[in-house]
This record gives structure tokens, C-alpha cells and sequence, in this order.
């Protein structure tokens, strides 16, 4: 209903001009790099991590080019292996481990649980900072020789190798305060800056994927830290903790470096599963099915997830014990996750579906994380594992899960929260062929590798036998297909930060505080007043009478201070809503 | 309902004369402090987690050189070992004592105990850089640059895994001295803050904060010096 606009804290009809938002109250470029506001470090984090994920998708780019034939095509093998080495690292490290918290949670968090800010703006301020050292740190490796041991940094390969491995495992080391910064900085947030009756069970399902991801980064950054600090002494100090020549032992490397980046794996992830709730809640326009075993559920994973990490070693030599409880434990993670795509999936039931650009997205990740997920737990089988160990397969599982889990979730997120980080609409239309391109792309690049990799193709390889040309080279045109869909997202979202048309206050008909209580263009301190919360985040179903019809007459008072009722989807797609 | 509303903070507070160390995003006083302190535990508990990757190193390495591990570890001075425990227990106390008495208001005080704080750090350094000259000057050197020799290092020499405990011991209590030198630098900007009068009863967060620091490069030694210097 229209009611919703009217009613937004700051009246938009006065004059928009006048109006100072976060992007227009100061405008020098020392105002940006001395920001304090949680919603400008959200901005800053997207330019930075947009270039990573350019860099790396280019290098991801060139690789499937060099595979697009046997033998040597585009580079020789020493250059291969230091582009998906960097391909990797960029990747994991430097793209996917902030991407989520660091845009899209230091964006969202605040507005979402009614706070002006997060707990700690200077620290928030400082882990970008610490990130960008990090990816200094990343450059100076590529100018002293590069790094060729894989995302990995295997010992006692890594210890061994000199080149860029110093200055890389140095950037992992300070990279990771960074993520240690965002996490408690959350979880602090999450736990005292709620606005009055946002209790709980009334936080939306992207706080508590967040706040599981937070746990996560404290307790398993140190880990990686501490690895790779140890790393940086046995390459400067010939200490044997790794290197066997020295005395040490490379197993215990694995076993350090999977304690972090197993975990990892669920810093990636969780966010995810959190837009996906906010996703499919809101363009079903149905209350979330489960919502507390969805909630918990991500509390689940985040926990179990540091039990695993000895399923990336069945075949290095750990004793068969382990390994059996290894497996054991990564079979129990089905269980929470799970649990969640029944959940959406029951939420999808008899919701007016929304057809927009962030519900693709959504139904992409559905299809391709389930997919991910299953041939996870193919690899979590022992004796089935010795068979897939590096191979394809493995590389096909892990990015049906990161890109299209992490990747296609912060897709839809970022198509979601558009409007509210930039005050623009994108182009529709543009917009549903991206996701279509990106949906086919990601499927024609990595389901061939499934097959690859199940009938012996090995990892990290610049070469390989005949028999394989067909389905590398149907991998290869995926590849395109899937930059091509990226490279025009980015296109249209330029376009749209000139061109696009201004956005309302609540383009969705979203019900979670960001949408309902915040100006189009947020103001500076979030907030014209502090909301007061008396409802659930996706209570579509309920009806005006419970809030009193909106007209706020139970409060004599001019400005509303809670959230409107929650609102229709917007009436001139109520069209399409019926269709759909 | 209208009841609910009274907590939700409201443009006019700004009539009232803030506290000064009131950030604008925090309601109260009382809300910026509790974050603070939240902050100050999670960030522990990452503390924790850096040092339990050197501890589960040297438990791993004990659990198969056990000899080479008690050999080498006899080696250390368990009086300077123990003296240096006391001297970081009793640094614990005086930096209660200070935000005790910064809680009181007591601020001269609190500047004392801040001192003694950081005289008792200092007696630790000093102990610990006699402890690793004396081992210097006798080869035993973290890594590739190990070479035992004097009456009581030489049977070290034959031991395969010696060089690992000293590797280990050298970095566990090096990245631990360096926590101490940072909380050094710290308790001394606190405590020139104190003088200065920036803390009082009303806001001593700093301190507080400051205090759990220590508390936690106290609690890493007290597990060090058993496993390094004792077993």
C-alpha cells in the first residue's frame, strides 16, 4: 500500500534537494577515507573487493583459456600455477572470507537491528585499513616472484620456496585482523546496540547468519594467523615446526591451515544463507517458514563446522580413526543444512511469488548450493574421496558452493540492498538476463568439471590427455558465458549510478527495519528516531489492525516510531504479482 | 505500548549536557561500557585461540620426543622461571588495585598501581633477556642457527628434537614478551591519561579494559611456565 512511502521518518516530498543523506553530507574524499559510518565502510569495502573479484574472475578467466586445449596454449605451467595460485588466494582470502560481512553486513547490520552505528566505527574503520595493507602486502608478493604452492601454502613446498611466498603468507597474516575486526565488531553490535524490543527471535535471519559468521572469524582467524606467523619464522628462521628436513611436520600444517580455513569455508557461506532468508521471505511475501530453526541452524553449522576440518585430509596419512569421525561429522552438516533449504523451500509454498532480478538469485542458489552440498558430502565419503581427491570434482564441488552458494547470494544481496546503498534502481530487464547468464554460465563451466574430475582429470594441472578435450573445452565457453553475465552486471550498475531511476523508500515491500523506517538514501545517523520494535521481521501475514492501520493515532505523535504494518509488495507490480 | 517508548533515546536528549566519553551512536553510558567490555572479551578469546595453535605445536612435538623434551627442558632456570611468575602475578594485582581505586575515584592511587604495573613488566623483561642471553651464549638459538655447547647444553647436541623445544620455547615466549611490551606501552599512555585526570568513577573504561589485557598475558605465562619450565 502507498501508505508505506508517506509514513517513511523523513518526508521525501519537502524537498530532496535540501536533504542530507550519508552520501551527500560531506563529499571530499578525506571524508570517505575518515569515515566512521558503518554505511560509507560498507562502500568502501564494495570498491575494494569489486576490483579483487575482478582481478581474480580475469586470472579465473585466463585459466580456462589455457584449458581450452590440451598442451601449452595462452601460458607456459610456471605461469599457470602462479595464476590459479593467485586465482585462489584472491579469491578465498581477499574476495569471498570479507565479501558478505564486510559490504553487505556493515551496510545492512545496523539498519536492520535499529542501531546508529556498529559498537566500534574506529575499529570498523580500521579493519578496511588493515585489509587494504593486506592487499599491499598481496602486490609486493606478485613484484618479488609470485607464489606458485597453491591457495594452500602446503609445506614443506611453501617453506621451501622463496619468491613472493613470505610477502603472501604476511598479507593472509594481516588480512586476517581484518576479518577479526568485522567479527567483533558484530558480534558486539548484534548483542547490545539492538533498538528497544528487537529482541531475539525478532532479529531478521541475516543478523543471525551474520552473527554466526562473526563467531566463526573469532575463533578460527587466530588459527590462520598463528599458521602462518609460524610459516614466516620457518622460512626467516629455519625453525622445524613444518618442514620435515627440519624436523617438523607437514601434517600438522594441514591440520593447522584446515582448523581455519575449513571453518572459512562457513565464513563464506552463512552470510549467504542469511541474504537467501531475507530473499525469499520478502519476494514470496510469506512469513519465513522455521524461522528459528533457521536461526539456529546457522548456530549449528557455525559450531560443527570446526569439527571437520580433518575431511581435506583422508588421504594424507591421519589415522583411520580420525577419519572416520571426520567423515561422521561432515555427514552430520547435512543435517542444519538441510534443514534450511526445506525451510525456504516451505516458504516458497503458497508465497506470491516475486519474479525479480534478488529471487532468481535466490532460486539459483537453491539449485546450485543443493548441488554443491551433496557432492559435498560425496567427497566427506571415505573410501569415495581417495578416488575424487584432487581432482575436478573436487574443484567443481567447492565452487558450486562458494560461487554459486557465496557468489550468486551476494549477486541477489547486492541486487536487493541496491537500492538502498545507492538510492538508484538498476535495470530491470538487464538485470534478469545477467542472472540467467550467470545461472547457465556457472552450470556450463562447472558441471563439466564434476564429470572431469570423477573420471580422473586431476587438479592444478596445465595439461592433460585427450580424452578429456571436449568436456574442458565446454567448461571453457561456461566461463565466458559467466563473464559475460558478470560484465554486465557491472555494466548496468555503473549505468544505474548515473542513470538509474531513484529509488523509493521500499521498492520490495520489505518488512525488516532498512526498508520500513529508513529514507530512500539512508541519513547519515540511520535513523530519525530510534524504532521501536513490536513485531516479527517477515510478518507479511499480519494484518493493519494489529498495528492500528498505520494512521498512528495510538501514539499522538506526528512521526511514527515503529515499524509501519508490513507493507504490499509495490502496487504497480501487483500486476505481475498475480501473474506470478 | 506507550510505556515501551520511554527507553527509545530521542533528538532532545541532546538539550542535556552529554558526558564528554559518550560516543553519539551509544544510549547510555552504561550501553558503551558493556560494549566495550564484550569487545574486550571476544577480542581475549581471539588472544586465546593465537596462542592454543603454539600450544597444541608443543603438545604435539612433547607427545613424540618426550626425552629430548624433558632434557631440554631441564635445561631452563626454574628460579629465574618462577620468580618471573611471581613478579607477573603480583603485576596482576596492582593493575586491580588500579581500577579499583579509579573506581573510587582514588586517581593518584590509580596512578601508582599503574606505575608499579609497569615496573613489575619491566622485571619481567629484564629476567627474560637475562634468561636468553644466557642461553645465546651457549648456541641455543631458536631454528637453523641452533648449536649447543658448554658443560650442561652439550648432551643436547645428539637429541634430534632438542631444536624443536627451544624453537618452540623461543617463539612462545617471544610472541608472549612482545604481548607484555605492547601492554607496557599501553598501562604507561593510561597511566599518563590518569594523571591527567582523564578517568574518574563516572568513565574508566580504558583501565578496565586495560586490566583484562593484562589478566590474559598474566593467565598465557601462568601455563607457560609449568609446561616450559616445570614438566
Amino acid at each position: 500500500m502507498s501508505t508505506t512511502t508517506h509514513d517513511a521518518p523523513v518526508a521525501d516530498e519537502v524537498g530532496p534537494e535540501e536533504e542530507t543523506n550519508y552520501l551527500n553530507h560531506e563529499t571530499s574524499v578525506w571524508s570517505w577515507l575518515t569515515t566512521k559510518d558503518h554505511k560509507r565502510i560498507g562502500v568502501l569495502y564494495c570498491v575494494s573487493l569489486a576490483l579483487v573479484f575482478l582481478a581474480a574472475g580475469v586470472l579465473a578467466l585466463l585459466m580456462r583459456a589455457e584449458l581450452s586445449g590440451s598442451g601449452e596454449t595462452i601460458m607456459g605451467n610456471n605461469t599457470y600455477n602462479q595464476v590459479f595460485t593467485m586465482h585462489g588466494i584472491l579469491m578465498v582470502f581477499l574476495f569471498l572470507v570479507p565479501s558478505i560481512p564486510a559490504i553487505l553486513g556493515n551496510f545492512v547490520l545496523p539498519l536492520q537491528i535499529g542501531a546508529k552505528d556498529v559498537a566500534f566505527p574506529k575499529l570498523n574503520l580500521a579493519s578496511w585499513y588493515v585489509y587494504m595493507a593486506g592487499a599491499i602486502l598481496t602486490i609486493t608478493a606478485l613484484l618479488t616472484g609470485g607464489v606458485d604452492t597453491g591457495w594452500t601454502f602446503y609445506t614443506p613446498y611453501s617453506s621451501t620456496t622463496g619468491g613472493g611466498v613470505l610477502w603472501m603468507t604476511a598479507a593472509i597474516f594481516v588480512a586476517g585482523f581484518a576479518s577479526i575486526f568485522t567479527g567483533i565488531n558484530f558480534i558486539v553490535t548484534i548483542h547490545k546496540m539492538r533498538a528497544p524490543g528487537m529482541t531475539w527471535n525478532r532479529l531478521p535471519l541475516f543478523i543471525w547468519g551474520l552473527y554466526a559468521t562473526s563467531i566463526v572469524q573469532v575463533l578460527a582467524t587466530p588459527v590462520i594467523g598463528i599458521t602462518m606467523m609460524l610459516l614466516i619464522l620457518e622460512q626467516t628462521l629455519q625453525i622445524g615446526i613444518f618442514d620435515p628436513a627440519l624436523g617438523g611436520d607437514p601434517v600438522l600444517f594441514q591440520h593447522f591451515f584446515w582448523f581455519y580455513s575449513h571453518p572459512a569455508v562457513y565464513i563464506m557461506i552463512l552470510p549467504a544463507f542469511g541474504i537467501l532468508s531475507e530473499l525469499i521471505a520478502t519476494f514470496s511475501r510469506s512469513r519465513i517458514f522455521g524461522y528459528r530453526a533457521i536461526a539456529l541452524s546457522s548456530v549449528a553449522i557455525a559450531m560443527l563446522g570446526f569439527l571437520v576440518w580433518g575431511h581435506h585430509m583422508f588421504v594424507s596419512g591421519q589415522s583411520a580413526i580420525s577419519s572416520i569421525v571426520f567423515s561422521l561429522i561432515t555427514y552430520l552438516i547435512g543435517i542444519p543444512s538441510g534443514i534450511k533449504v526445506f525451510n525456504w523451500v516451505a516458504t516458497l509454498y503458497k508465497g506470491s511469488i516475486w519474479l525479480q532480478t534478488p529471487m532468481l538469485y535466490a532460486l539459483s542458489f537453491l539449485f546450485l548450493f543443493t548441488i554443491g552440498g551433496f557432492t559435498g558430502i560425496m567427497v566427506g565419503v571415505l573410501a569415495v574421496d581417495v578416488q575424487l581427491h584432487d581432482t575436478y570434482y573436487v574443484v567443481g564441488h567447492f565452487h558450486y558452493v562458494m560461487m554459486g552458494g557465496s557468489v550468486v547470494a551476494l549477486l541477489g544481496g547486492m541486487h536487493y540492498w541496491w537500492p538502498k546503498i545507492t538510492g538508484r534502481m538498476y535495470n530491470e530487464t538487464l538485470g534478469k538476463i545477467a542472472a540467467g547468464l550467470v545461472f547457465l554460465g556457472f552450470n556450463l563451466t562447472f558441471f563439466p568439471q564434476l564429470v572431469l574430475g570423477s573420471r580422473g582429470m586431476p587438479r592444478r594441472y596445465a595439461n592433460y590427455s585427450e580424452r578429456f578435450t571436449d568436456l574442458h573445452q565446454l567448461s571453457t565457453y561456461g566461463s565466458w558465458v559467466l563473464g559475460a553475465g558478470l560484465f554486465l552486471i557491472l555494466g548496468y550498475a555503473l549505468w544505474s549510478l548515473a542513470y538509474g531511476e531513484e529509488a523509493p523508500a521500499n521498492p520490495w515491500g520489505a518488512t525488516t527495519l532498512e526498508w520500513t523506517n529508513v529514507a530512500a538514501i539512508p541519513d547519515h545517523h540511520n535513523f530519525e528516531r530510534t524504532p521501536l520494535v513490536t513485531r516479527g521481521p517477515y510478518d507479511f501475514h499480519l494484518a493493519d489492525e494489529v498495528f492500528g492501520g498505520g494512521d498512528g493515532a495510538a501514539l499522538g505523535d506526528d512521526v511514527p516510531r515503529m515499524p509501519e504494518p508490513a507493507p504490499d509488495a509495490p502496487s504497480e507490480d501487483s500486476a505481475e504479482t498475480a501473474r506470478a | 505500548m506507550a510505556t515501551q517508548t520511554a527507553p527509545a533515546p530521542t533528538d532532545t536528549d541532546d538539550d542535556h549536557a552529554h558526558p564528554a566519553h559518550l560516543e553519539h551512536h551509544f544510549v547510555s553510558s552504561k550501553q558503551q561500557f558493556d560494549s566495550a567490555k564484550l569487545g574486550m572479551w571476544v577480542f581475549l578469546i581471539t588472544e586465546i585461540l593465537l596462542f592454543s595453535g603454539m600450544f597444541v605445536a608443543y603438545a604435539v612435538f612433547r607427545q613424540w620426543n618426550p626425552e629430548a623434551f624433558v632434557a631440554a627442558s631441564s635445561t631452563l632456570d626454574q628460579l629465574w622461571g618462577t620468580i618471573n611468575t611471581v613478579v607477573l602475578l603480583t603485576s596482576s594485582l596492582t593493575v586491580a588495585l588500579a581500577i579499583h581505586s579509579i573506581k573510587q575515584d582514588k586517581v593518584k592511587a590509580c596512578v601508582y598501581y599503574l606505575l608499579s604495573t609497569l615496573g613489575l613488566a619491566g622485571i619481567f623483561m629484564v629476567i627474560k633477556y637475562i634468561e636468553y642471553t644466557a642461553k645465546f651464549e651457549h648456541g641455543i638459538y631458536p631454528g637453523a642457527a641452533f648449536d649447543p655447547h658448554g658443560v650442561h647444553y652439550e648432551h643436547l647436541a645428539g637429541m634430534a628434537a632438542a631444536p624443536q623445544f627451544f624453537s618452540i620455547y623461543f617463539v612462545m615466549t617471544g610472541i608472549h614478551g612482545a604481548h607484555v611490551i605492547i601492554g607496557m606501552l599501553v598501562i604507561a599512555a593510561i597511566a599518563v591519561m590518569a594523571w591527567r585526570g582523564s578517568f574518574s568513577s563516572e568513565w574508566y573504561t580504558p583501565v578496565e579494559l586495560t586490566g583484562l589485557y593484562w589478566h590474559l598475558v598474566d593467565i598465557v605465562w601462568i601455563f607457560l611456565f609449568p609446561l616450559m619450565y616445570l614438566i
